[in-house]
């Protein structure tokens, strides 16, 4: 047995599996009938659709964040808020078009993303999860004494304004409903290439050991900063389109812990934390409980917490982390696994 | 002298903030655990205290009596059964369980309560005052910031000249060896959550006398609490009714110069001392 006559064996990574190919392809066909859908949807459901799309957007953004980088935030709110808010000050102050004016507000609140980050980076694990809820409630306040703003009541979006958005309103939801699912499929899409990059590499090893991927030469500040202003701009975007679709914003609305973060946060522990799926599945839960339990008031917040804490206690991996477990199944290509072959 | 007596109030409100921060600052401590309920807790106290005032005819400060105990108890079954559990390396669940507390209490009370606002009058003692010089003090407030010397007092008592204090710094600098000289981390755990849930109550039934409150305003003073905690530095419980108090002076001020900029001017005051000392003034611990 030496190396010339039994020559090295080949390795290959290999990404795709038949379940990812399968996934895929479905993935796409839903895609595909919801684009279809303003053809022969009644307008109820295409507003499921895009407050599904949002949510599931938001969902990603927030996973990206904790189950990637490891950087809990209970103040995602503060970049939902300023997106609305923005998109209301550049379409009535600027006469920007709105629908332009939804990507600069992403783009401004990533930069608004910066300063903020560098404050609340000093804090660590727990105490970063509650500064950057200190910081949404300083925009919060701030915004409420902005009286040009609104104030405290906040402010409607001119009819003149509406109109620029299209001439009637299912003109109007058409536009916003397709807006709304190239926001949230893109979404899928950036975190999914970037996890695929050097950087996501990069990502998984800060989650797992802060310390160590430092001394092994990832440049941890760079990249949590990366992925943070990532994940505030986008959801900035998401948040001026809610508020273009809602036509209304007051601080309360725009900067709600409860809406913008406990759902979304809730979405991704539900689905299944740091794996792409879980949010998709999550959204789709989340929206299923809704529909059964809305009627209940209250009682529905309490069922959601209830599910979260015991799905956090008893399967942290979430429903798409059961799944996977058991079948071996995936969606998006993410797992390198090596196959060794004897060369021929 | 207008703005010596608003810096009065500011520190006396201080007092109130070091309560809520106390709380936060044992748990921190000793398990390491970040509570992201303890707000709602403190306005579940608020609660408990309304319905024994409503049912049995307490007043308020006598109501302590039952509700101190309640919530002793209500910590430590709740350390025990659920909280234990989810500590370890990882800080994802302790801190997604006590957010997902946090939401589902915010509810529960809205379920029982309703979102009508909320408060316990305790007769002629809140608008009593007494004359400093030219100073008039509210007893209550003063009665407030009295407590919560006590309780931290207290607290520094029975860390360092007692054996459950001996247990819980054990415990706080080494779980592992702790638990090989014979602690029970999980009692002691459960003791730490009971202490910390005790002082909770007393804030919560000091806050409802001093404001109106509903289910919703356990976020706010959860807010308040931490931001005292870091701006006295972790670990130090003196340091907590420091920024308790630094906190209680920047929102008076905030209030005096415009009545909206009260709450905004705390939070920017913590914001700036996070940039300028991010360790706290009075830092003891390494997290």
């Amino acid at each position: 047995m030496n190396a010339l006559n039994n020559p090295a064996p080949v390795y290959r990574v290999q990404r795709t599996t038949t379940s990812s190919t399968i996934g895929l392809a479905l993935l796409g066909l839903c895609v595909l009938v919801l684009f279809s859908a303003p053809l022969w949807a009644d307008r109820a459901s295409l507003r499921l659709v895009v407050e599904f799309a949002y949510y599931l957007a938001l969902a990603q953004m927030w996973n990206l964040l904790a189950g990637y980088a490891g950087m809990v935030s209970v103040g995602q709110q503060a970049f939902v808020g300023l997106g609305g808010y923005l998109l209301f000050m550049l379409a009535t102050r600027f006469g920007i078009p709105p629908l332009f004016a939804v990507l600069l507000s992403g783009v401004l609140v990533a930069l608004l993303a910066i300063p903020t980050a560098l404050i609340v980076f000093r804090l660590r694990g727990a105490y970063f999860a509650i500064g950057t809820w200190v910081v949404a409630e300083v925009f919060r306040l701030g915004l409420a004494q902005m009286s040009s703003l609104g104030g405290g009541s906040g402010q409607s979006l001119p009819a003149a304004i509406v109109r620029q958005i299209g001439n009637d309103r299912d003109g109007r939801e058409t536009l916003i409903y397709f807006t709304a699912l190239a926001i949230a499929i893109a979404a899928v899409a950036v975190v999914f290439f970037l996890l695929r990059s050097r950087q996501g590499l990069a990502l998984a090893s800060i989650r797992d050991s802060e310390p160590a991927s430092g001394s092994l030469g990832v440049d941890t500040f760079r990249t949590k900063l990366m992925v943070y202003v990532l994940a505030a701009g986008w959801t900035g975007v998401v948040g001026a389109l809610i508020f273009l679709q809602k036509l209304r914003i007051s601080p309360d609305a725009a900067f709600n812990l409860q809406d913008w973060t406990a759902v979304v946060i809730f979405i991704v522990i539900i689905g299944g934390i740091g794996t792409l799926e879980g949010p998709l599945i999550g959204t789709l839960i989340y929206f299923v409980l809704r529909g059964c339990l809305a009627q209940y008031g209250a009682v529905y917040m309490i069922i959601l917490g209830v599910v979260a804490v015991v799905m956090m206690l008893k399967a942290p991996q979430g429903v798409w982390g059961l799944i996977s477990e058991r079948l071996g199944w995936q969606v998006f290509p993410m797992q390198r696994r090596l196959s060794i072959q004897p060369r021929p | 002298m207008e703005w010596l007596n608003t810096l009065l109030q500011g520190v006396l409100l201080g007092g109130l903030y070091a309560m809520f921060a106390v709380g936060l600052s044992l748990m921190f401590g000793i398990m390491r655990l970040v509570n992201i309920a303890h707000g709602d807790f403190i306005v579940l106290a608020s609660y408990l205290a309304l319905m024994v005032v409503n049912h049995l005819g307490f007043s308020p400060l006598a109501s302590l009596l039952i509700v101190v105990p309640l919530m002793f108890c209500f910590g430590y079954l709740l350390q025990r059964l659920l909280l234990n559990r989810t500590l370890g390396t990882d800080i994802l669940p302790p801190l997604l369980v006590t957010f997902g507390l946090s939401i589902i209490v915010q509810n529960v009370l809205l379920e029982f309560f309703s979102a009508d606002s909320q408060k316990l009058s305790q007769g002629d003692l809140e608008v009593a005052s007494v004359g400093i010089g030219n100073l008039s003090v509210g007893v209550m407030p003063l009665i407030v910031f009295g407590s919560a010397l006590l309780i931290i007092g207290g607290l520094q008592l029975l860390f360092y000249k007692t054996s459950l204090g001996r247990a819980f710094r054990a415990t706080s600098d080494d779980q592992h060896t702790a638990r090989l000289m014979g602690v029970n981390n999980a009692h002691i755990f459960g003791l730490a959550m009971a202490l910390a849930m005790a002082v909770v109550s007393i804030a919560g039934v000091f806050l409802a006398i001093r404001t109106s409150f509903d289910p919703t305003v356990g976020p706010a003073r959860l807010l308040y609490g931490f931001e005292a905690v870091i701006i006295g530095g972790l670990g130090s419980l003196w340091g907590t009714l420091a920024g308790g108090v630094i906190l209680g002076v920047a929102q008076t001020l905030g209030a005096k110069i415009d009545p909206g900029w009260q709450i905004l001017a705390g939070h920017l005051v913590f914001l700036l001392i996070l940039v300028v000392r991010p360790r706290g003034l009075f830092p003891r611990s390494v997290d």
